[in-house]
């Protein structure tokens, strides 16, 4: 049996329907999750190969162990011998602690399904190199990087069970909690237009939110522009900031530093705007245009439109 | 407050990836080493800052072999008052975990920190293996962290947003950016760093549940196509009918 944990806390997003496709490729997919997600929405997981859905509605989630204890209440009632996590911030937290309460070999930042060998690729050096794991112990773990795999949908709704788990009393107490309205989260963003010290000031942003909006893109920006306050830090990706994969990455008058890039490597095709013709950020894209961006921004605007439109 | 760092060996960030014996080996020829920008930045500068606030101790841990004698050096010339090396090289993250929890429980200490994740490995592991091997609290990607005795409050990211959370020490808790910035050691830092206590302690038997079975650089990018600035009308039929990505 295949258990895939899904984070509902922002209702199901695109990763969620991912990891279970990725589970159903390798067996029968029993999805676990807790908090206040409808059993509507729930019950969608089916329709990507989920034969049911577990939910424990007493446990939020911010608290770490918790998690983790019902995590593996669940895998010890179902026979589990694979467990599947989105690389989220759960994947990167709970899936670890859960590695060592069940003596399971996790991958983390899986990017291919489990070869002949049962070994499964990341990327390593972030982003420079992909290396192979194997997990050597019975059960195993995978923490699979948003954009990965394509979700596949070929079932229906499937049974949503509220279960209640022995998770004991939560040992983190949350003071406050922000989160932006309305934004795709860069992480899971399929489409990113990208912009650094080249717009030469914040208030030159409006075009590049233009161009996000035309597209149906996340906005990302460099590091010297979170930096000095231009964007706001979730917006930073590169080496310290978010590592994304996009299918299209759009970087205007982001030279392309060695940090930047590590950040954004894995993106399916990358174009690059920018003045300066020796920029090393042209040597890592797919399509450059050498160009002042104030003036090659607003006219593909108007081109991405035209195409919209048509 | 006494708090443990752990720090990792990483390959500079703009070392030249390349892998030796039959792509099972990362090839150290002629590769800078430096402390995990994370574990350096980020973990060590606010466990030194938490420490000239109130007192206590800051106790640099790695596990590796005698070669990561340098860059514990470092890490003590920043300011740590002591190093341990559990001396071994580092089998998976599961092993590099179990061994230091191994040893804190030895010592009891009241934070645990590390990086983030490492800049070769990039798993964001071993901190959570060692919260759960010591059953204490583990707080993930802190950007923020005060201490008032044994309270805790930490920023942490959460998914699309950010959480501020209090708990109480013992915990491990791994950083982020924000957490503290860079410090350069100074001459008197480095003098300091010769005569500071570095520790080599023999590593349990541990077994590992992973292994890299062998490494692959990404294909090459082909050349990148040129695109006339007048003409963004071009750009966007390539994304649609070439890439496929609109």
């Amino acid at each position: 049996m295949i258990l895939v944990y899904i984070n509902s806390s922002n209702g199901i997003s695109k990763s969620s329907y991912e990891s279970i496709s990725y589970g159903k490729k390798l067996g029968d997919v029993i999805a676990l999750t807790n908090g206040g997600a409808s059993s509507d929405d729930l019950a969608s997981l089916g329709q990507y190969g989920a034969s049911k859905v577990l939910v424990d509605r007493k446990i939020n989630g911010d608290d770490q162990q918790q998690l983790t204890k019902l995590i593996a209440s669940a895998v010890e009632n179902n026979s589990v011998k694979t467990i599947v996590f989105s690389h989220d911030l759960v994947g990167k937290s709970v899936a670890p602690m859960l590695s060592v309460r069940l003596k399971a070999g996790l991958v983390s930042g899986a990017i291919s399904l489990p070869d002949a060998e049962g070994c499964v690729d990341v990327n390593v050096f972030s982003g420079k190199a992909l290396g192979k794991v194997k997990v050597n112990s019975e059960i195993k773990i995978i923490s699979l990087l948003p954009n990965s795999i394509q979700p596949e949908e070929n079932g229906s709704a499937c049974p949503v069970e509220e279960i209640t788990a022995d998770t004991g009393s939560p040992s983190i107490k949350v003071l406050s909690t922000k989160k932006p309205e309305g934004e795709i989260p860069l992480p899971e963003a399929e489409l990113v237009v990208s912009a650094g010290r080249g717009l030469k000031g914040p208030e030159n942003w409006a075009m590049v939110e233009d161009l996000a909006v035309s597209l149906g893109a996340a906005t990302a920006c460099s590091r010297p522009v979170a930096d000095i306050g231009w964007r706001p830090h979730h917006e930073h990706v590169g080496q310290t900031g978010v590592a994304i994969r996009p299918n299209l990455y759009i970087a205007i008058g982001i030279s392309g530093a060695i940090q930047h890039l590590a950040g954004v490597n894995g993106s399916k095709v990358i174009v690059v705007i920018n003045t300066d013709p020796e920029a090393p950020f042209f040597k890592a894209a797919d399509y450059g245009i050498i160009g002042d961006a104030f003036e090659v921004v607003p006219r593909l605007n108007e081109a991405v439109n035209k195409f919209k439109a048509s | 407050m006494k708090i443990l760092v752990c720090i990792s060996k990483a390959p500079d960030t703009t070392s030249k990836i390349a892998f030796s014996e039959e792509n099972t080996k990362f090839d150290e020829n002629g590769v800078q080493f430096i402390v995990n920008p994370y574990d350096e930045w980020y973990a060590l500068v606010r466990a030194l800052e938490i420490k000239e606030a109130g007192g206590g101790q800051v106790t640099i841990i790695t596990v590796g072999g005698a070669s990561d004698d340098a860059i514990i050096r470092k890490a003590l010339a920043i300011g740590a008052d002591d190093a341990v090396r559990l001396d071994s090289e580092a089998k998976d993250a599961y092993y590099t975990a179990m061994q230091i929890s191994s040893y804190a429980k030895e010592n009891n200490y009241d934070l645990i920190l590390t990086g983030k994740e490492t800049i070769n490995y990039n798993g964001s592991q071993v901190a959570g293996m060692i919260a759960a091997e010591l059953d204490v609290p583990f707080v993930s990607l802190a950007s923020k962290l005060d201490v008032n005795g044994s309270t805790l409050t930490v920023e942490r990211e959460i998914v699309g947003g950010l959480q501020v959370v209090e708990l109480n020490a013992p915990a491990v808790i791994s950083c982020a950016k924000g957490m503290a910035e860079q410090r350069i050691p100074n001459m008197r830092g480095i003098m300091a760093a010769r005569t500071k206590p570095l520790n080599v302690v023999a590593a349990q038997e541990i077994e590992n549940l992973t292994e890299f079975v062998s490494y692959a650089l990404p294909n090459a990018k082909s050349a990148v196509k040129m695109i006339d600035p007048e003409n963004m009308d071009e750009l966007v039929e390539l994304l649609h009918k070439e890439a496929k990505v609109i």
